[in-house]
């Protein structure tokens, strides 16, 4: 199948992506620098017979994207941070009612209102954890204009599989770069949606929510003869509101296991010229364009390094990284916009402390430059 | 025959949590009786509701039914109605829900016109959380927040829905449950968005600290507190002093509803033409 090569930037290929995954709502709200993910699909969607709705405020773009889903429908919502923070509330809602959706973030400066027009990689901690209460979120992060297109896909068909929110995290660079970029075949995309699980059966023997302690529930369309409950609130098998000591924890333990039992399904990263490597460089997101940038100029003085790029950040791909540590020791150097979210991660699966190897912050809301990364390397990590 | 309730409803969810003598429960049976004579099938509609007392509602209904976060029902139901124009769609909210947290919503599901029906459980307090002050809270009744009284105005919602451009609005009380059942009908066979106000009690979290602490006291002041529109229209300004009309007060038939405009929005992009209006 022979790929499409167009000219596009990070958030018109998260839009197109959308439709061609089979998307058929979005509720959004304007905000920078996401902005363009609602004006590229507002052309798209009513093409194709799907509806896009600029709403109120991103509280009720969420919930109306929410809405439509629970109905049946692929559905999508797309901000900033400072609409995720708006979100919050709804996202738990999705999370326990487990409702498929995915949600774009298009990371700027932060916190607050910040720097609405600057780059920042500074979402990513708020994307493991949106909501109050416990839960488990799948966080997807492309690192380049075709991941832009090939992970929004992907967070579709793993929202269907797992029957929750499922975070795409842009940033204001990847988000407005504008550069060439070679998309799988529309017939590829097609061939590949695997939509939620329904059940088939008597409607009386449907019980939505009762399903193996590692499994997500199976949540049939509306209006198809399968009446059921939604609510926020903790659940029984059928639907409907418990306080059941013994049913409240079945449920808040398998909305962590059906994620942590199918890491396999979601972990996805790149390993880039680590094959004789002898230093690691950690990056992912925008972040990773000037870092792979940094490897290559080294490279060409003869230094042996390469570059660990996770794409699925949450949840993290801890086994791998353990592996890292106990190749690499401390020749880390690790690199991103903000003051060291993912830095986390990285010392809870490896047991090293942040001071034990080189790292490289910055969230002033300007990138790192490929230059600055290897005058850090040198005086540092060599 | 006796009309049978226990079609529409999930009996096994019943006892209601609602209290003894609850309005909630009058505004249920009317709401059933009106999609039983519309004949409105369960597999074609979706009751949404959000939190408080009122938040109950859509589990005991058979049908298509979300609980949602507080607030948020309009926000909601605008996307299940936008993913499926033929379907009825159907919005319960409290006065805490509808007016204080989620005003937003409600504001902006009437001016788009958009063909959800919403049902406004006014009982003028936040009864479920017990007594704080609510948007219909009248001025100088107790709240567990205003205990000497409340001075914060009170918000006439049917007022709010005619600013912001809803095509059907109406009043109604559970002291009046045929009336209630008829308003329900009109409203939910209305194209566009249909605002029903209904007043109901809550005479344990509103009635017992303002002398009205048993249903009967609370609704015979629901009554005191209204008119039919019908009087209404023939009173001074001066006679309508604390006062609130009941019935239908908004028909607008013409006005263009929002799936049917969202359709010609497809249409223009499939035909590369612009919307007509």
């Amino acid at each position: 199948m022979s790929k499409r090569e167009v000219i596009s930037s990070g958030n018109d290929l998260a839009a197109m992506a959308a439709v061609d995954a089979g998307c058929r709502f979005f509720g959004g709200y304007p905000i920078t620098p996401s902005s363009e993910i609602m004006h590229t699909i507002s052309d798209l969607l009513p093409k194709v017979g799907g509806a896009c709705m600029q709403m109120e405020d991103e509280i009720a773009g969420i919930c109306a994207a929410i809405g439509a889903s629970m109905s049946g429908v692929r559905a999508m919502t797309a901000t900033s941070g400072p609409g995720i923070s708006l979100k919050a509330e709804n996202i738990g809602l999705a999370h326990i009612a487990e409702v498929p959706l995915v949600i774009v973030n298009v990371m700027r400066g932060g916190p607050s209102t910040g720097l609405p027009t600057r780059v920042q990689q500074g979402d990513v901690l708020q994307a493991k954890n949106p909501s109050h209460g416990d839960l488990k979120t799948i966080v997807l992060c492309p690192g380049t204009l075709e991941e832009c297109y090939t992970e929004t896909v992907r967070a579709f068909n793993l929202a269907d599989r797992f029957m929750q929110p499922v975070f795409v995290l842009l940033d204001e660079t990847l988000g407005h770069m504008h550069a060439k970029a070679e998309l799988p075949s529309l017939q590829e995309v097609e061939e590949g949606i695997k939509l939620r699980r329904q059940f088939v059966g008597d409607p009386a023997d449907y019980r939505p929510y009762d399903v193996p302690d590692d499994e997500p529930a199976i949540l049939n369309p509306m209006f198809k003869g399968y009446r059921y409950h939604y609510t926020g609130l903790h659940h029984g098998p059928t639907g409907f509101p418990t306080e059941d000591a013994e049913i409240c924890d079945r449920l808040i333990k398998r909305l962590f296991n059906k994620v942590d039992a199918h890491v396999d399904e979601i972990e996805s990263y790149e390993e880039y010229m680590l094959d004789d490597a002898e230093y690691l460089v950690v990056a992912y997101g925008s972040a990773s364009l000037a870092a792979r940038e940094a490897v290559n100029r080294l490279r060409e003085e003869g230094v042996k390094i390469g570059m660990f790029r996770p794409i699925t950040l949450f949840p993290a791909p801890d086994k791998k990284m353990k592996e890292l540590k106990e190749r690499f020791g401390n020749k880390v150097f690790m690199t991103e916009l903000n003051m060291g979210q993912y830095v986390e991660a990285f010392e809870r699966a490896t047991g090293m402390h942040r001071d034990e190897f080189v790292t490289l912050f910055k969230a002033n809301g300007r990138p790192i430059s490929p230059a600055d990364m290897i005058a850090k390397i040198k005086d540092e990590l060599l | 025959m006796a009309f049978n309730y226990d079609e529409y409803l999930r009996t096994d969810k019943l006892p209601t949590l609602w209290c003894w003598g609850c309005g909630d429960g009058v505004i249920l049976k009317a709401f059933i009786r009106a999609i039983d004579k519309l004949g409105i099938k369960k597999d074609d509609m979706c009751v949404v509701s959000g939190i408080g007392c009122s938040g109950r509602f859509s589990s005991y209904i058979d049908c298509n039914t979300v609980h949602t976060t507080h607030g948020r029902t309009v926000a909601y139901a605008t996307g299940i109605k936008m993913a499926n124009p033929d379907k009825h769609v159907f919005c319960i909210a409290g006065d805490g829900d509808a007016l204080a947290i989620g005003g937003n919503h409600t504001i902006h599901g009437c001016r788009r016109n958009i063909d959800i029906n919403m049902i406004l459980i006014d009982n003028f307090i936040y009864g479920l959380t017990n007594s704080q002050t609510s948007p219909t809270t009248p001025q100088g009744m107790w709240t567990v927040t205003m205990k000497r009284g409340n001075i914060d105005p009170t918000f006439d919602a049917c007022k709010l829905a005619e600013g912001a451009g809803a095509s059907f609005i109406a009043r109604e009380k559970v002291t009046e449950p045929r009336k209630l059942e008829k308003v329900f009908v009109e409203a939910f066979k209305h194209k566009g968005f249909s605002f029903v106000d209904v007043f109901s009690n809550c005479h344990i979290n509103l009635g017992r600290k303002n002398k009205m602490g048993s249903a009967m006291a609370n609704l015979e002041w629901i009554d005191e507190i209204t008119v039919s529109k019908k009087k209404y229209d023939a009173m001074s300004e001066e006679e309508r002093k604390g006062l609130f009309p009941t019935g239908i007060l908004k028909q607008d038939t013409e006005a263009p509803e929002y799936t049917a405009l969202y359709e010609k929005v497809k249409e223009a992009w499939q035909n590369n033409t612009k919307v007509e209006l």
